[in-house]
């Protein structure tokens, strides 16, 4: 791998570590959260009703997660 | 004076709203992952801040926040739910007795010796989105009045009471056990980030800013939860764990 290579490798790495952090459904929830919303605008349907219940929905399915893969201290840990 | 007064206020009561939640990101993300970083990224905030309104000045208005409020709540929101998931997970384990943990051990805090990017670019953020915001509203109350000058008073007043107000809060925050504070942060994270995203969408909340209160206590419920099934499942593991030894 050529020097630039592995510079732009590791430059990807920072950003998606950066802004994706170490639960990628949370950064693709909220994008689709946010699809919808957009898409509901408008609409008969309250709008910002979407990104509330995304939260609620995500911190359990994250927490879940985390759980599995051992990324947090826990509760599964502390025995 | 009767045209001085109502200017005065409102732009002074407008600007310490949006001031409010810069200071509150800033003092939230220094408590919780350390004071330079934060500190540096909220200076660099300021120097955008002010080269944007040297550089647009009047036309300042014609800036459009809302993709700005968009791209900034998106990623305020995917941050906050991320530390908002480690403080519930933490607490959870640690209880609110065994939650002080020691600066060197927790992940969170930056060690290192160069910048920490995630402090910097999350202060940084706070301090650009809630500035612009508070020269807008300086900017187009004052305009509008005839009141440049008694806005833009009223405007840096407002951001030196909170800031003041914010310094003095810091030391206390210091205090406070960084497991809490991380699930506090998060909370804050999220609220603010849910709010500015689906506003830069163009969607009115229920309420304006007052949906801002809303979302808090929804999120801190939903996390109070989070964590009582969580301490409820950990409880239940123990039980199970302690009958398999004496069975054994």
């Amino acid at each position: 791998m050529t020097r630039v290579t592995s510079w732009l490798v590791g430059f990807g790495r920072f950003w998606y570590r950066f802004i994706i952090g170490d639960d990628w459904t949370v950064a693709a929830s909220v994008a689709i959260g946010l699809m919808v919303t957009g898409l509901l605008n408008g609409g008969q349907f309250p709008a910002w009703v979407v990104m509330p219940l995304v939260v609620i929905v995500m911190l359990r399915v994250s927490v879940q997660r985390s759980k599995r893969t051992k990324g947090d201290v826990g509760v599964t840990r502390t025995r | 004076m009767t045209a001085i007064l109502p200017v005065l206020i409102t732009a002074f009561l407008a600007s310490s709203v949006e001031a409010i939640e810069m200071v509150t990101i800033v003092v939230g993300v220094g408590a919780t992952r350390g004071w330079r970083s934060t500190l540096l990224g909220a200076a660099a905030g300021f120097v955008v801040l002010a080269v944007i309104v040297g550089v647009f000045g009047l036309a300042l208005s014609a800036i459009p926040i809302a993709p700005l409020r968009l791209i900034i709540g998106a990623l305020l929101l995917v941050f906050g739910l991320q530390w908002l998931r480690k403080g519930v997970v933490r607490v959870a384990a640690r209880g609110f007795a065994g939650m002080q943990v020691d600066a060197n051990k927790d992940t969170d805090v930056w060690t290192g010796k160069g910048v920490d990017w995630t402090a910097f670019v999350l202060s940084f953020k706070g301090v650009l989105l809630e500035g612009l915001e508070v020269a807008f509203i300086v900017v187009s109350v004052g305009a509008t009045a005839g009141q440049l000058g008694v806005a833009v008073a009223s405007g840096a007043a407002a951001l030196l009471v909170v800031g003041a107000i914010g310094a003095v809060l810091s030391r206390l925050v210091a205090r406070i056990p960084r497991s809490f504070l991380q699930l506090v942060v998060g909370l804050l994270l999220t609220t603010f980030g849910s709010f500015w995203a689906t506003e830069g969408l163009g969607v009115s909340w229920p309420g304006g800013d007052v949906a801002i209160l809303g979302l808090l206590a929804l999120y801190l419920l939903t996390a109070v939860i989070n964590i009582s099934v969580e301490r409820r499942g950990a409880h239940r593991g123990r039980l199970t764990v302690n009958l398999s030894e004496v069975a054994r």
